[in-house]
């Protein structure tokens, strides 16, 4: 028998076969709305980033300083920031409405005076930064717990499992709550690092901790599941070292997994900051994040309502966006997967 | 002994609650308004404990004046004449004796706490003896000048106050003898912390448990999370109408948990009656217009402070709180809180209209009387003198709309003078009490003081004395923890001259306001005017200069 041209064919698809991660992508890019929610995402980032150059360029405010007695030219006349009632008792202050013109107070100003659009971008960067940086902490912990777990078992699998089991036990805003109160007011020293009282380290670190339990756990029993598989059985079978099957054989079918968690992750990281940063445990005025300009917003909500709705549509949209980004990942890579975290 | 417990007190109350409701209003009230109804009041928070001995906030002290008697009290009417002194539970004033250092109080006969049980005078010397046993927050600023009170303020369990207070039963009398003459004794005992309460209340801060009064009203409940509620003292009979006027209302529900928006909508769609906060600012111009017609705003003999701890850095240098009282923008801060309508920039203790008050303000761009411009070149040079600059200060503010953003407002200034500065809101309930105590490392804050009887001393003395001072308590006024033994010297010889020449006292008292103004304890910020937004269907809204809204005097439709 002539076997060439089969062996020739066999090449042929081989090489010409996909990877998984190429099969990933090209799934991934064939689902519109993840395509959609990843463009809204990108644009959403570099109009946060561009904020420095907004509030010098445009807004040609600082947006951390208050400016209770500034003015503003609009259509030749000079308008306070923060207008007196002259009718009636002439009580109080409102501060200047949307011009909805790309320039100064494109979004109005709040209760001190502040830009918010400008305030709105810087909100962003930390908003963004806050929930990434904790997202990175949160998988990293939670990918090196849930495989030493699984993959080790025994011993270290009891104790770090029931060390997770307790760090679940508490309500997820409880347990930050708690660690922002006793955290956010104080320095805090760890050997030679220190973190100020009110720096953003402190909200990336305590959000980053409170979803581990949330990642290691499924993560501890995917890894069960591929201790438990043919490729693992034959790579033991063949005598390959621990670390060689941990390397070659678990972590790269886990990695898709931590993968798939990123974007949940990063929705839940963002709604969690900005409610610390709503009942002053997150980000510390006079810093901003999307959460404080709600709650500047909350006491103007009568009377100048955008500066807390601009806020919590940003949210809405981010958080809308991660997740329909998410389930594009999560069919791409891990289609038999089923998980839901937002 | 009479059998009578505050458990009993309330179930009595509590059981009567049905036949109050039904009850004939004695007294001149039933001759005027609409009597009956209830009148429903509307709080942010609670003001913690409602034990009268103990809770120094201006929002209880209102509730209870209409719960609680003194011997005596201040005029319950709308006009000045509110910061007179009149007799309520004694029979009239008594003429001071021996230089001052004695006062005879003769009681009222067949007044009853609202549990049925007669007034007596064991009840009296019972109350002031009570009033160091708990350790009150002003038997150290207040009340010290009666004789027995050191001893009692060492060791408050065994205070007997012998020798300072005595009762002859027989003749119906309480004798008050005071270590120094004090001229604003009478003064100092018509506030609730003077309040006559039975012998056998209980000797430790009663919380939530309510304490039968003499007053029109009686607690009928009390949860802080949700509802204070006030019916009518069944055994009350007017016996002074300037003094403890009958109430119009049957019942006075003073609800808690609403924000402030939500309560001013609450009070102008009918709903409630009255709100404690004041309005958000963002409310403000709708009030003054479109509900002009139930808003009431009526100037205060009050002040917005920032207390600066003098024992802290970098407060602990003068050159530091001067600095500070330099480089904040008054004017700018008055727009928090509603403007120039609602509120004054101030740079001194003592506010406009009250005794001894001289305008007097070092800190502007322009020092003399009224505070005009920031000077921030002085500032930053006084800072740089001092080379504090680079230090963390947090600034502890309350949770409330304008405490927060004067508080944000107030970090501007510190960081632009070249400090690292947080702020940090805390309850409403508790913050008061949190700044107090030495424990919490508080550096600066924002607070506020309300007069709690018409004398300089109850700014000056009580808040920057020596012993107003008590490291390691909640009850230590003295926020600043201020102590100047000349300043304190100057204290008790204006008092002193106060007696033999008011005139003179009243120079010396001006002497120590600008004394303590040069030291800059504290930051005045501004004298707050009140807003009151009452309901259509309240009537009879009467504005007392000590008391504020006198709500007892007051009727719903």
């Amino acid at each position: 028998m002539d076997n060439s041209s089969g062996g020739q064919a066999l090449v042929r698809s081989r090489r010409g076969a996909e990877g998984p991660w190429r099969t990933a992508w090209r799934k991934l890019r064939a689902d519109h709305a993840a395509i959609m929610a990843f463009g809204v995402l990108v644009l959403i980032t570099a109009a946060s980033l561009a904020a420095p150059l907004y509030a010098r360029h445009v807004a040609l405010t600082d947006p951390f300083a208050t400016n209770l007695n500034g003015e503003i030219v609009m259509d030749g006349q000079t308008r306070q920031v923060l207008e007196p009632s002259t009718e009636g008792l002439g009580l109080g202050f409102t501060p200047l409405g949307p011009t909805w013109d790309f320039g100064p107070y494109m979004l109005g100003a709040d209760n001190q005076g502040r830009d918010v659009a400008a305030r709105l971008l810087y909100g962003g960067r930390n908003s963004l930064l806050i929930a990434g940086a904790a997202a990175l902490i949160c998988l990293g912990l939670a990918t090196v717990l849930g495989v030493v777990s699984g993959f080790f078992g025994g011993l270290v699998d009891t104790l770090l499992s029931r060390i997770l089991d307790v760090l679940w036990a508490f309500p997820i805003f409880l347990l930050a709550i708690s660690l922002s109160i006793v955290l956010i007011t104080q320095s805090i020293n760890i050997g030679p690092i220190e973190i100020r009282s009110g720096s953003l380290w402190l909200p990336i670190f305590i959000i980053g901790i409170v979803y581990v339990p949330y990642v290691a756990r499924p993560i501890r029993g995917h890894v069960l599941s591929l201790m438990q598989a043919e490729f693992v059985t034959a790579a033991i079978g063949i005598g390959a070292s621990p670390w060689r099957i941990l390397l070659y054989d678990i972590l790269p079918n886990v990695i898709t997994r931590v993968i798939v968690f990123v974007p949940l992750i990063l929705a839940l990281n963002m709604m969690t900051e900005s409610s610390l940063s709503f009942l002053s445990i997150g980000v510390q005025p006079p810093d901003a994040s999307w959460g404080t300009i709600i709650q500047d917003g909350q006491g103007l909500l009568y009377s100048r309502p955008i500066v807390a709705l601009a806020p919590g549509l940003a949210i809405v949209i981010c958080v809308l966006a991660l997740n329909i980004l998410g389930d594009g990942v999560r069919d791409a890579l891990d289609p038999k997967s089923s998980i839901r975290v937002a | 002994m009479r059998s009578r417990t505050v458990f009993n007190a309330m179930m009595a109350g509590v059981g009567l609650a049905g036949l109050m409701l039904m009850a004939p209003m004695t007294g001149a009230a039933a001759q005027e308004g609409k009597v009956g109804g209830t009148l429903k009041l509307l709080a942010n928070a609670a003001a913690g404990t409602i034990d009268p001995h103990i809770n120094y906030t201006l929002q209880y002290f209102q509730i209870n004046y209409v719960l609680y008697d003194g011997l005596v009290t201040f005029r319950k009417t709308g006009d000045k004449t509110g910061f007179e002194v009149v007799a309520d539970l004694a029979e009239s004033l008594p003429k001071p004796e021996d230089g001052g250092k004695k006062y005879v109080f003769k009681l009222r006969k067949g007044i009853k706490f609202a549990d049925g049980s007669d007034l007596t005078t064991a009840d009296v010397v019972a109350s002031f003896q009570r009033m160091f046993k708990i350790s009150g927050p002003t038997t150290g600023t207040l009340y010290n000048g009666i004789v027995g009170a050191d001893k009692c303020l060492k060791t408050p369990a065994t205070c007997t106050l012998e020798g300072g207070v005595g009762a002859d039963e027989a003749a119906s009398t309480v004798t008050f003898n005071l270590v120094a003459p004090d001229p604003d004794f009478l003064q100092k005992i018509s506030i609730p912390h003077a309040a006559i309460l039975p012998a056998e209340a209980p000797l430790k801060d009663s919380g939530t448990v309510p304490i039968p009064g003499t007053g029109p009203y009686m607690i009928a409940s009390y949860d802080p999370n949700s509802l204070l509620k006030m019916v009518r003292n069944p055994h009350f009979k007017e016996w002074s109408k300037e003094a403890q006027p009958a109430g119009y209302p049957d019942e006075i529900d003073y609800g808690f948990g609403l924000s402030d928006e939500a309560a001013v909508t609450a009070v102008e769609n009918g709903q409630a009656d009255w709100m404690f906060d004041p309005p958000p600012a963002d409310r403000l111009a709708e009030l003054g217009t479109k509900y002009a017609k139930q808003v009431s705003v009526h100037p205060l003999t009050a002040m917005w402070y920032a207390p600066m701890n003098t024992n802290l850095a970098p407060f602990n240098d003068i050159r530091v709180r001067q600095a500070v009282n330099y480089a904040i923008d008054r004017a700018a801060i008055v727009k928090l809180f509603g403007g120039s309508n609602l509120a004054q920039p101030s740079c001194q203790i003592l506010p406009p209209d009250f005794p001894s008050y001289a305008p007097y303000c070092p800190f502007t761009a322009s020092p003399g009387e009224k505070w005009s411009a920031p000077d921030l070149e002085k500032a930053k040079a006084l800072v740089a003198a001092s080379g504090t600059a680079g230090q963390e200060v947090t600034i502890i503010t309350e949770d409330t709309e304008v405490s927060k953003s004067i508080g944000v407002y107030l970090q501007d200034v510190l960081n632009g003078l070249g400090y690292k500065t947080s702020v940090k809101p805390i309850s409403q309930n508790i913050q008061f009490t949190y700044i107090q105590n030495t424990n919490n490392k508080v550096q600066i804050s924002i607070s506020q003081w309300f007069q709690d009887y018409p004398a300089p001393s109850d700014f000056l003395q009580v808040l920057f004395s020596c012993a107003s001072f008590t490291p390691g308590s909640d009850a230590s006024v003295n926020i600043s923890g201020f102590c100047d033994k000349s300043i304190d010297q100057k204290m008790v010889e204006a008092q002193t001259a106060t007696i033999a020449d008011p005139a003179k006292g009243a120079q010396l008292w001006t002497g120590v306001d600008k004394a303590v103004t040069d030291a800059a304890p504290v930051a005045v910020l501004f004298t707050p005017k009140r807003v009151d937004l009452i309901s259509p269907r309240l009537k009879n809204f009467v504005f007392s200069p000590q008391f504020y809204w006198i709500m007892s005097q007051s009727w719903v439709e």
